[in-house]
Parts: structure tokens; C-alpha cells; sequence
């Protein structure tokens, strides 16, 4: 309904010491749209997320989030991000599972504020949702990869944001924790309209999981719906004639 | 019947010193530790040498002087961090020497005043006056009130600072308010541990009581408990058995850092 897009990427490049990272990418993200960015290792995705984030300027382009500047969608908790490697990430200092998800909220409580009893039941859902209630009082540190993940999508989902940001959200989770963290995405996005996207080296994935395709090599290759995205020419477009001949060892 | 100890005024206020140094220094110290940044306090402390000296030489308090030259570089360091020019370690590192340097050569062009420099380092309980103790009494209460009205944001940054960013939390700011505060702990904790083992006092309790505590929240109580604990006891042996006070509470806080573990060891991690 609404005319504004989730994200709109105008004629972005980004160049860090001379080398060009990102060479003129542009796109929109409709609002509810399920999107998955793939592309080979140095392909610039995890910059573009960062550029999008507001963590990084752009050299050149603009970067709308909600119509809005990335910091003041930031401000609003417009955007919940999980970043890289977050599942095998080490936590040396002992930290529960629910103020892990708590501190996801303290944007939206405010400077000073105590919790509202609004907040306690919107932390309780989430908790429901990520189906991390029963792990509340656990270590963060003593978890398994799948759990921490979810641990973290609920951390991000506290301050309720309309857009998800995820960066290799499955690295280190064993395969039966995949399937179940992708279907959690799934009824993310169709249950509450939140807008995904994530960037993902898994060509699999991004076929049978999201509904749009950013193939990105500094340049994006091509934005298309994922049951197109696997006629050759965009395959080979992105990663070389050489994955041609080994079209199973694609874990780029 | 009041102890024999509680008799002397010196005693009192030493002990009211003591408590409130005891209650803030590990409650920075949980957000130092867990930022990886427990080196930040020994920095400020040793700058703060600098401090307490320019202090004897313009007549200003010394506890107000420690605690204005180490807020500057407190944020000098932080900005630097940010900016990612210096690695984190190596400016903490930089400023350190820098501010021990200045010390000696304040210290040597002042060769007429009459400082005494062991209780400034290791901390004395008989040095301690009345105004010294309304300044860190008023200061604790600060550091306290600020904790409590910032505790979410400054936990949120200690846990993932990048998280806490693209979450909306305003990460500069909370920062250079958390470096401010922990330069404010330094320049309180001075008169009772000595300024070269306020890191110490910062640091102990909080390992200590990580190895026990099953949350951050825990965590926290713990420290200050264990901290308490090392502060009252140190005191008390300080003034009967006369060892420096900074030093007795330090070698009870290892202590208690190895029960802490044993226990760890025997009872099974949390």
C-alpha cells in the first residue's frame, strides 16, 4: 500500500585505498520484500549491508532506508541487524540470554526510562517467537550455534524494527538449526510484513529460500526474482567460467 | 562499646572514603572489563599522577586536579580509538608513559615542595581529611546516579558497541560520558588504594566475580560485594597491623579472585 521502499540504493561506489569496491549499484527494496544478496568473497556485499547500516559513507550515491537517511532510520530502531559470525562468536563474560535480548530494547525504552509493562510483553513475544523462553536464563556463552542465532534474531526483533538485516546468518549452524532458522525468517516476513534482507554465499539458499536475487560482483549483476537468477549467463556473469566445471563446490 | 579503631576521626573518614570507592570502582570496573578495555584505568591513574601534581604546584586540590587532566585524556584516548588512528591498546599504552613522564619532571622542577609521594601511590588512610571526603563522597554519588540512569545504554555498548550503533543507541556520546565517569572512579579511588593500584581495584572484583555469576547483572553484585569485602577487611588490617592500606586491599581482592576460582573449580562453572 504504502509508496515508499524499504531501501533505495542510488548509484552507490565506494573506493577504499584506490580499489573500487562498489562501482555504481542501484536498486529498491520494496517494503515486505524478502531479498537475498549472493556474490563471490570480496564481491562487496558485507559493504554494501555496512553502507546501508550507516556504518560506512558511500564515496559517491545515495542510501535511503524508509525514505530516510540510514542514521535516522537507525534512530527510530527502523533496523535490526545480525551481524557475521555472531554464532561462533566468543563471549567471555558471563551474560544471560534474556538481558542479551533485553539490551536489543534500549533504544525503545529511552535514556533513563525503566522497562513499561508494554515492553515486558513485547520482549515476552519475541522471546516466543525466536523460541528462546525456555533458554532465558542460560549462559549466552554455553549455547549451540542455531540457539545463539535465534538468541540474537530476537535481539534484534526487541526494538521492533520494520526491516531485518542479516550477514551469513547460518555460518557455523549444523543443518536441521538451518532449516528451522529459515522458516523462522519465513514466517518473519509473512506474519508480520518485516522486510529481509540478507546476504548469503549459499546459491541453494537463495534459490529455494527468498524471493528476489542481488547478484553482486563490485557491480550488481543482476536483480531478479531467485527462480531466474540460475539461468547460466547470471551465474556465470558473477562468479567466471571456472564454477562452470565445479558447479557443486560454490561455497564462494 | 565502639571499637577502639572507630575512636579516631582519621578512621571514619577513611572508611567512608573506603565504602564508596569500594561500591563505584568495580561498578566501572564490569563495563571496562568486558569492553576490553581494563588497561583504560591504570592509563588514568597514572596520568592522574600527573594531575595530583599540578595540583601541590598551583595549591588546587589535588583530588580535582587528578580528575581534570585524566577526563581530557580520558576523551583524548577515546576519540583516538574511534577514529581507529592508534590501535586501542597502544594509545592507552602511549598515554600512560606520557603522563608518568610528565609527573617526573613536575615533580623534579618542584623540588621544594613536600609531597608525599608514597601515600600518593600506594594510599594512605591517615593522609585522608575532611574535604577530601565531602569531594569523593559528592563524586560517588554522581558516578552512582549516572550508572543507574545510563546502565541500559552502557551495557548495551559493552555487550556489541556495532549492535548498540545500528540499534539507534547514540554510541558517541554514552561513550564519552562512560570515559568521563571512569576518569571521575580513578580520581576517587586515589586517596584510599593509591594510584598505582586503582586498575587493581577496578579489575579484581570483577574477574572474581565472573567466574561465579551466571549474568551480567550478577555480575555486577558480586563485584561490588567482593570488592566491599576487600575494602572493610583491608582497612581494618591497615590500621591494626599498619600495612599500606592500597596494598593489604589489592593481595585480599587476589584472594578472594582465587577462592573464586577454586570454588569455579570444584563446584563446576555457572
Amino acid at each position: 500500500m504504502s509508496a515508499t521502499n524499504a531501501i533505495e540504493v542510488q548509484d552507490v561506489c565506494l573506493s577504499l585505498g584506490g580499489h573500487t569496491i562498489l562501482d555504481a549499484v542501484s536498486f529498491a527494496i520494496p517494503q515486505g520484500s524478502y531479498v537475498g544478496i549472493v556474490g563471490p568473497n570480496g564481491g562487496g556485499k558485507t559493504t554494501l549491508l555496512r553502507i546501508i547500516l550507516g556504518l560506512l559513507r558511500p564515496t559517491h550515491g545515495r542510501v535511503a532506508v524508509f525514505g530516510e537517511s540510514p542514521f535516522a532510520a537507525r534512530r527510530r530502531g527502523n533496523i535490526g541487524y545480525v551481524p557475521q559470525r555472531i554464532a561462533q562468536a566468543d563471549i567471555p563474560f558471563p551474560i544471560s540470554v534474556e538481558e542479551i535480548v533485553w539490551s536489543g530494547r534500549t533504544p525503545a525504552i529511552g535514556v533513563g526510562n525503566r522497562r513499561s509493562p508494554h515492553d515486558r510483553k513485547f520482549v515476552e513475544e519475541v522471546m516466543d517467537r525466536a523460541k528462546v523462553g525456555h533458554l532465558r536464563h542460560r549462559l549466552v556463552g554455553n549455547l549451540s550455534g542455531g540457539e545463539r542465532q535465534r538468541v540474537f534474531i530476537a535481539r534484534s526483533l526487541a526494538a521492533d524494527p520494520s526491516l531485518l538485516i542479516l550477514d551469513e546468518p547460518t555460518t557455523g549452524v549444523d543443518i536441521a538449526a538451518k532449516e528451522e532458522f529459515y522458516a523462522l525468517l519465513k514466517t518473519l516476513n509473512a506474519d508480520l510484513g518485516l522486510t529481509i534482507l540478507f546476504v548469503s554465499h549459499d546459491i541453494e539458499v537463495m534459490t529455494s529460500e527468498v524471493a528476489f536475487v542481488l547478484a553482486l560482483n563490485q557491480r550488481l549483476i543482476c536483480h531478479c526474482e531467485s527462480h531466474k537468477f540460475l539461468s547460466e549467463d547470471t551465474v556465470e556473469r558473477l562468479y567466471g567460467k571456472a564454477m562452470q566445471s565445479h558447479p557443486l563446490h560454490l561455497h564462494l | 562499646m565502639i571499637p577502639s579503631i572507630f575512636q579516631y576521626e582519621f578512621m571514619i573518614l577513611a572508611f567512608i572514603a573506603g565504602i564508596v570507592t569500594a561500591i563505584v570502582a568495580p561498578t566501572m570496573g564490569v563495563f571496562l572489563v568486558i569492553r576490553r578495555y581494563s588497561f583504560m584505568a591504570d592509563t588514568l591513574a597514572h596520568v592522574s599522577l600527573a594531575g595530583v601534581t599540578v595540583g601541590f604546584l598551583t595549591g588546587t586540590q589535588p583530588i580535582l586536579s587528578a580528575m581534570a587532566v585524566s577526563a581530557i585524556t580520558a576523551i583524548w584516548v577515546e576519540e583516538l580509538r574511534r577514529k581507529r588512528r592508534v590501535l586501542g591498546d597502544s594509545a592507552l599504552s602511549m598515554f600512560l608513559s606520557g603522563g608518568l613522564a610528565l609527573a617526573a619532571v613536575l615533580l623534579s622542577a618542584s623540588r621544594g615542595l613536600n609531597v608525599n609521594l608514597h601515600s600518593v601511590l600506594f594510599g594512605s588512610i591517615a593522609t585522608v581529611n575532611r574535604l577530601d571526603v565531602w569531594i569523593i563522597l559528592s563524586l560517588g554519588v554522581a558516578i552512582f546516579l549516572a550508572i543507574v540512569c545510563l546502565y541500559k545504554e552502557l551495557s548495551c555498548i559493552a555487550f556489541d558497541e556495532e549492535l548498540a550503533e545500528t540499534g539507534g543507541v547514540q554510541t558517541r556520546l554514552i561513550n564519552h560520558i562512560f570515559v568521563i565517569l571512569t576518569a571521575i572512579t580513578v580520581s576517587v579511588s586515589m586517596r584510599i588504594v593509591g594510584i598505582l593500584l586503582i586498575g587493581a581495584l577496578m579489575v579484581i572484583p570483577v574477574t572474581a566475580a565472573m567466574q561465579l555469576s551466571r549474568s551480567f547483572r550478577g555480575t555486577l553484585w558480586i563485584a561490588i560485594a567482593l570488592s566491599l569485602l576487600s575494602v572493610i577487611a583491608g582497612l581494618f588490617i591497615a590500621y591494626y597491623v599498619g600495612f599500606s592500606s592500597g596494598g593489604t586491599i589489592v593481595l585480599l581482592s587476589m584472594a578472594l579472585f582465587f577462592l573464586a576460582n577454586l570454588c569455579k573449580k570444584f563446584v563446576g562453572s555457572p
